[in-house]
Order: structure tokens, then sequence, then C-alpha cells
């Protein structure tokens, strides 16, 4: 489960790529509301992490999180459909692109709030291991949020406790337009050394170098070595938001976007297979993709009257707004 | 029959669900030596991967639940200081509640937070004394307030089975009651009680006020019969129990301990009203306006509501119409 394997690193930075341009496309023409943010640029990643995981290991993640959820086996056709509010969609349309989940696979939500997931994760992971469950997990966070309060204090309770959680930063060098040097204080392996966490910089535009780092920091905390951070490297190709498309924000010098994007994990991994094994991916995955888009807007939109369905799990209804 | 304490009751509430079913868990500051008076022996009785002693991380213990909840724990948060809710606010609204929606049904998110201690303690002032129970009913938060040592039993028990979270606001001035009671039993979530029966005017008492009420409609009994509602749950609130009561008083005064702007006593006359035609205007008995409590005991009293205000409020009412 957790060797190497390239065709599947590079199958999954391809899935991702093409879903995200393909979810592009779909915002664009107006079937995606609201917009999204766009992975482009750092699917090595959660490729490379989700790679070195088993079926049942935990992950959760932030608001850019379908190359996690994708990663982690979620379908991408009930994905897309998420994201264009059909009730085919993973969460029936409640969640869309920020909140996309699938406890099927262990995902246990996207978390619009960048530090809130690894303490929900920390609780998880300690309550399924509770259970006999021998299950790590992965929480998936930017830079921005190693500035946040919560997501501190989950290093601390995760490395007190000793539960399995590899943090994971995706260091894309900004929150949304704030550069990483105008945010951070002291280093972000720093803040997972400061708790005993021991804490890997890894290339996170080299899907195999993920997958090898995250195999070795799983290797250990199975072992029973507490939780630990990696810190990925990596570039946003595209905005922070589709909004950008629109607004044009001028926070990024060119000559910087070219070189982040000369580094391409789609192209590292692709370039450790044979052209036509490689050919033969991204057929497959197109063909995945055009099935998705097919379902997805295939699927029907909610009945309004249910808009309040699953709002409480015990099966209280809510008071009408109305008259 | 055996005399049980608001505060045992808790206990015996938490021992009883833990016995019953082993995805009960217990997290919280200080919990270990019950420092609240309320975890008392749970240590010894359960061991510590189930009465958890959390560092002082609020934020993260509070959604460290949330996540047990989602593995599928039932865990139970107890909180030290009424205020500290203000600091997790987030993590219970923004996280707990939102999930089973968000994830369309995907998980529940069955978590207790208990604060034994809600309210003013007297000499613990500004940021030791707030009641802010409206708040969680505002966001569709399951909220309870036991007025008695066999509600705080049945209603923390109801809490803990609950699918959805629940908080459980255990008021200061509630915690040194005892009475009578000989087999402890759960008490439904969303259900109110008539704790005295009258026919001129139902006055609603939240919490430790219930007792006020009751003291209040003695002294006036010559004067009114007043009937009291405790309504026990202030999320989902037993409207039709109120309605059945202020159908047949037409008369309608609330005591709550909560500030007087967006707090759960103006839902409470609102909805009456929305559906009842009353004899006079209702009237209602609150801390005033933003209040915070201050710290010398006579200014703490004059913010709270009291006796006064409620007997007050009473006999306008009853001169009203």
């Amino acid at each position: 489960m957790t060797g190497s394997d390239p065709v599947r690193l590079y199958r999954t930075v391809r899935l991702i790529r093409r879903f995200e341009e393909r979810a592009i496309e779909l915002v664009d023409a107006g079937e995606i509301v609201g917009g999204i943010h766009p992975y482009l640029g750092q699917e090595g990643i959660a490729a490379g992490v989700c790679a070195a995981l088993a079926a049942d290991d935990l992950v959760t993640g932030t608001h850019r999180g379908h190359g996690h959820v994708l990663a982690k086996g979620a379908d991408p056709a009930r994905m897309l459909a998420e994201l264009c509010g059909r009730v085919t969609g993973l969460n029936q349309g409640r969640g869309g692109s920020m909140h996309a989940a699938d406890f099927g696979v262990g995902v246990l939500g996207a978390n619009a709030i960048v530090g809130a997931a690894g303490a929900i994760l920390t609780g998880a992971v300690w309550e399924r291991r509770r259970r006999g469950a021998d299950v790590v997990g992965a929480t998936f966070f930017g830079d921005g949020a190693v500035n946040e309060g919560m997501l501190l204090e989950a290093f601390n309770l995760a490395a007190l406790w000793r539960v399995p959680v590899l943090f994971v930063c995706e260091n894309n060098g900004y929150a949304t337009t704030m550069p990483v040097a105008g945010a951070v204080a002291g280093t972000i392996a720093g803040r997972a050394e400061a708790f005993g966490m021991p804490a890997t910089a890894v290339d996170g535009q080299d899907p195999e170098s993920v997958r090898a780092a995250t195999a070795a920091a799983v290797a250990r905390m199975r072992a029973g070595g507490g939780p630990e951070l990696i810190e990925a490297h990596t570039y946003r190709f595209d905005a922070h938001h589709t909004f950008e498309h629109r607004v044009r924000l001028d926070y990024r010098p060119p000559e910087e976007v070219a070189e982040g994007r000369s580094r391409d994990p789609v192209v590292i991994q692709g370039a450790r297979l044979a052209p036509a094994v490689r050919a033969e991916v991204d057929a497959a995955v197109e063909a995945v993709l055009d099935a998705a888009v097919d379902f997805a807007l295939a699927g029907p939109h909610p009945d309004p009257a249910t808009a309040l369905d699953h709002l409480y799990a015990s099966g209280l209804t809510a008071r009408n707004g109305g008259g | 029959m055996p005399r049980l304490s608001y505060r045992r009751a808790l206990t015996r509430a938490l021992a009883d669900e833990m016995t019953r079913d082993e995805s009960v868990v217990v997290l919280g500051e200080d919990i270990r030596v019950a420092a609240a008076n309320v975890t008392t022996g749970l240590l010894k009785k359960f061991g510590p991967e189930r009465v958890r002693d959390t560092p002082l991380s609020e934020q993260a213990f509070t959604s460290f639940a949330t996540g047990a909840a989602l593995a599928g724990a039932r865990p139970v948060v107890e909180f030290q200081i009424p205020s500290l809710l203000f600091l997790v606010f987030e993590q219970i609204v923004n996280h707990a509640h939102k999930f089973p929606l968000m994830t369309g049904g995907q998980c529940a998110v069955p978590v207790t937070y208990v604060v034994p201690g809600s309210g003013s303690r007297t000499g613990w002032a500004g940021q030791h004394s707030d009641h802010p129970y409206a708040l969680f009913a505002h966001v569709g938060v399951t909220t309870v307030v036991p007025a008695t040592p066999a509600d705080a039993y049945g209603l923390l028990v109801s809490a803990i089975r609950c699918d959805d979270p629940v908080v459980v606001f255990a008021p200061a001035g509630a915690l040194d009651l005892r009475e009578d009671v000989t087999d402890p039993a759960p008490v439904p979530l969303g259900r109110g009680v008539v704790r005295r029966s009258g026919d001129d005017v139902t006055v609603v008492a939240v919490g430790h006020l219930v007792h006020d009420a009751l003291a209040v409609a003695e002294e006036l009994s010559g004067q009114a019969s007043v009937e009291v509602f405790d309504p026990r749950t202030l999320y989902p609130f037993d409207f039709d129990g109120l309605v059945d009561s202020v159908s047949r008083t037409g008369r309608l005064v609330v005591v709550d301990d909560g500030n007087r702007s967006c707090g759960i006593a103006g839902e409470i006359i609102a909805t009456v009203v929305e559906r009842v035609r009353l004899v006079a205007p209702p009237r209602r008995v609150t801390r005033p306006d933003g209040a915070v409590l201050p710290f010398a005991p006579a200014l703490d009293r004059a913010v709270q509501p009291g006796r006064d205000q409620l007997t007050a409020a009473i006999q306008l009412t009853l001169k009203d119409g």
C-alpha cells in the first residue's frame, strides 16, 4: 500500500489537475456557483500524502480541499456534483466546494476555518485508536493557518497525548494575498519543534518525495512515535479563489509565477513514466472526468423544501422562519 | 426518600451514562480532582482514557470532542467558567453544530457541553458571571437549563444520549439545592413543566429563577393565582406547553437571567403573542441590556433579576387587564 507506485501517483496528480481545470470551466459557465479555491500546482502534496495512507486512515483539510478528497479515493463524479450543488453530490449539495466530505473513504470534511481541522482530526484519530483501530490521520492546512491559535493548541494536544496525526503544511507562500514572510514569525518547522514534534521539509512539487516523507512519518507514528509535521513547499499556479479571475488582484510578480509554474508536479511525475503509459493514464483520466461532468450536470437540484434536512441528527426539526 | 443534591445529580448522570455506554468520555480542565465538584470519583472508576484532564486549550479540546464524536464517541466537555463558552462559541457553532447539515447527513456530533456554575457565583465579577444560554438558542444548539436536582440528572442523561450537540447550563444559583428523589430518570429534551398551577398569570422562569418565581407566587397567593412554567429546555422550546398555560391564564411574565436585547425572554414573549390573545401586555424581567456583572456583591445582585422586580411585573400585568 505504501510502496512507490509511480503510475498511481501520476494518475492522482493528473486527476486532480484535470478535475480542477474542468471545475474552473464550470465556474466560468455558471454551473458552479460561488467559485472554488483552485489546487492547481499543489497536487503533488495530496497525492503523495494519501498514497502513504491506508484506506481506513483519516483525513481533514481546508477550503482548498478538492485534491485531498480525490486523493483519498472519493468518486470524482460525486465530488463534481457536489461542487455543482446537486443532490447526487457527496454532501447532497449541502457542503459545496469548501466542505466536501466523504466519510466512506475517511475524509471527515474540509473546513473553511483554516486552523480548525487539526484539532478535529486529533479527536477523531484518538477515538478510533481508543476503540482499537490502528489508524493514523493527516490534516492539510496552508501557511496562513500556522498563525491560528487553535492549530497550535492542536499541536500541543496531539503531542502531549501522542495521537498519530500528520500535520501537513502546504506552504504555497501566500495566505490569500499575504506573503508568508509578512505573516510567519520564526519558522513553520519551529512551530512543530516547540511542541516536541519532528518536522520534515519536503519538495511539494515532487509527489514521490512527498510520498516517501509521509511513508516514513507514518511508519514512525504507527510505531508509537506521536504526531509529526511535514512542511511541503509548493506554489499555487492559479488564484487564491476564482473571484481573482474577475478582480485581478496584483500581489505576485509575474516572474515569480512563471518560476513557480516551471516546477509542475504533473510534469515531474509524468516524466517518470514511459510516454505511452502516460498517454494511457491521461486518456483514462479524461474519460473519468468526461463522465463526471455528465454525471454532475445531470444530477437534480435539491428541492428547496429540503433546505434544512440533516440540520439535526437527532431528528429535531427547526421552526419555520416565515409567517 | 434519598436526598439528591444538584451537583451529585450531575455526577450520577455522568457515571450512569459512562457505565451504560462505553462511548461516553468526559473531557475538561481539572476534572481528575473534580475542581467543580461534579466529576468526583469518575477518574478512579473509568480511568484516564475516559476521564481526560485537558490543558488550558479550550478551543482545541472542544474541537477534539467534535472529532471524537465524528469517530463514534459521545464526549461530555465540562467548562469551569460560563464565559469560556464565548471562547469556544466558534468551535461549537461553526463546526459541531454545522457538520451534519454541511456533510449532507454523513455524520452526527453528539457532544454535551456542561457548565456547572453558570451565571453569578457572587464575587466572581465580569468575566466569570455570564449566563449565555440565549446565544446557543439563537444559533439552534439544543440548550438546557435544569432548575432542580432531578432535572439536572434527567436532562444531562438525555443530553448525553442526544445525537446532536447539547449545552447544559447548571446555574450557580441552583447548585446547592437538594431534593428527595427516589429513582432519577431521564427527562426528555424540549419538554417544559408546570411547577405550580394558577389561573391569573403564567410566569416563565429559567433555571434557578424557577425557585424565585415559586417563592413570589407563594407570597402573592392571597392576591393572585400564579402559574409557574419551567421550560427546562430553551432550545427547542416547549411552546405548545407554554401556550396551553397562557391560553388559560391570559397573562404572561418572563423572568430570565440573560441580557435583555435579543434574549430568550423576548423570543418567548414574541412567540406567545403570535399564538395567544393576551388580556394584558406581557412583561419580562431580565438583566439589563449589555450587562456586565460588577464585582461588589450589592452591584452584582442589582444587575440580576430579583424577586421584587418579578413581583412588580406580575402586579403590573394583573393591573393592566
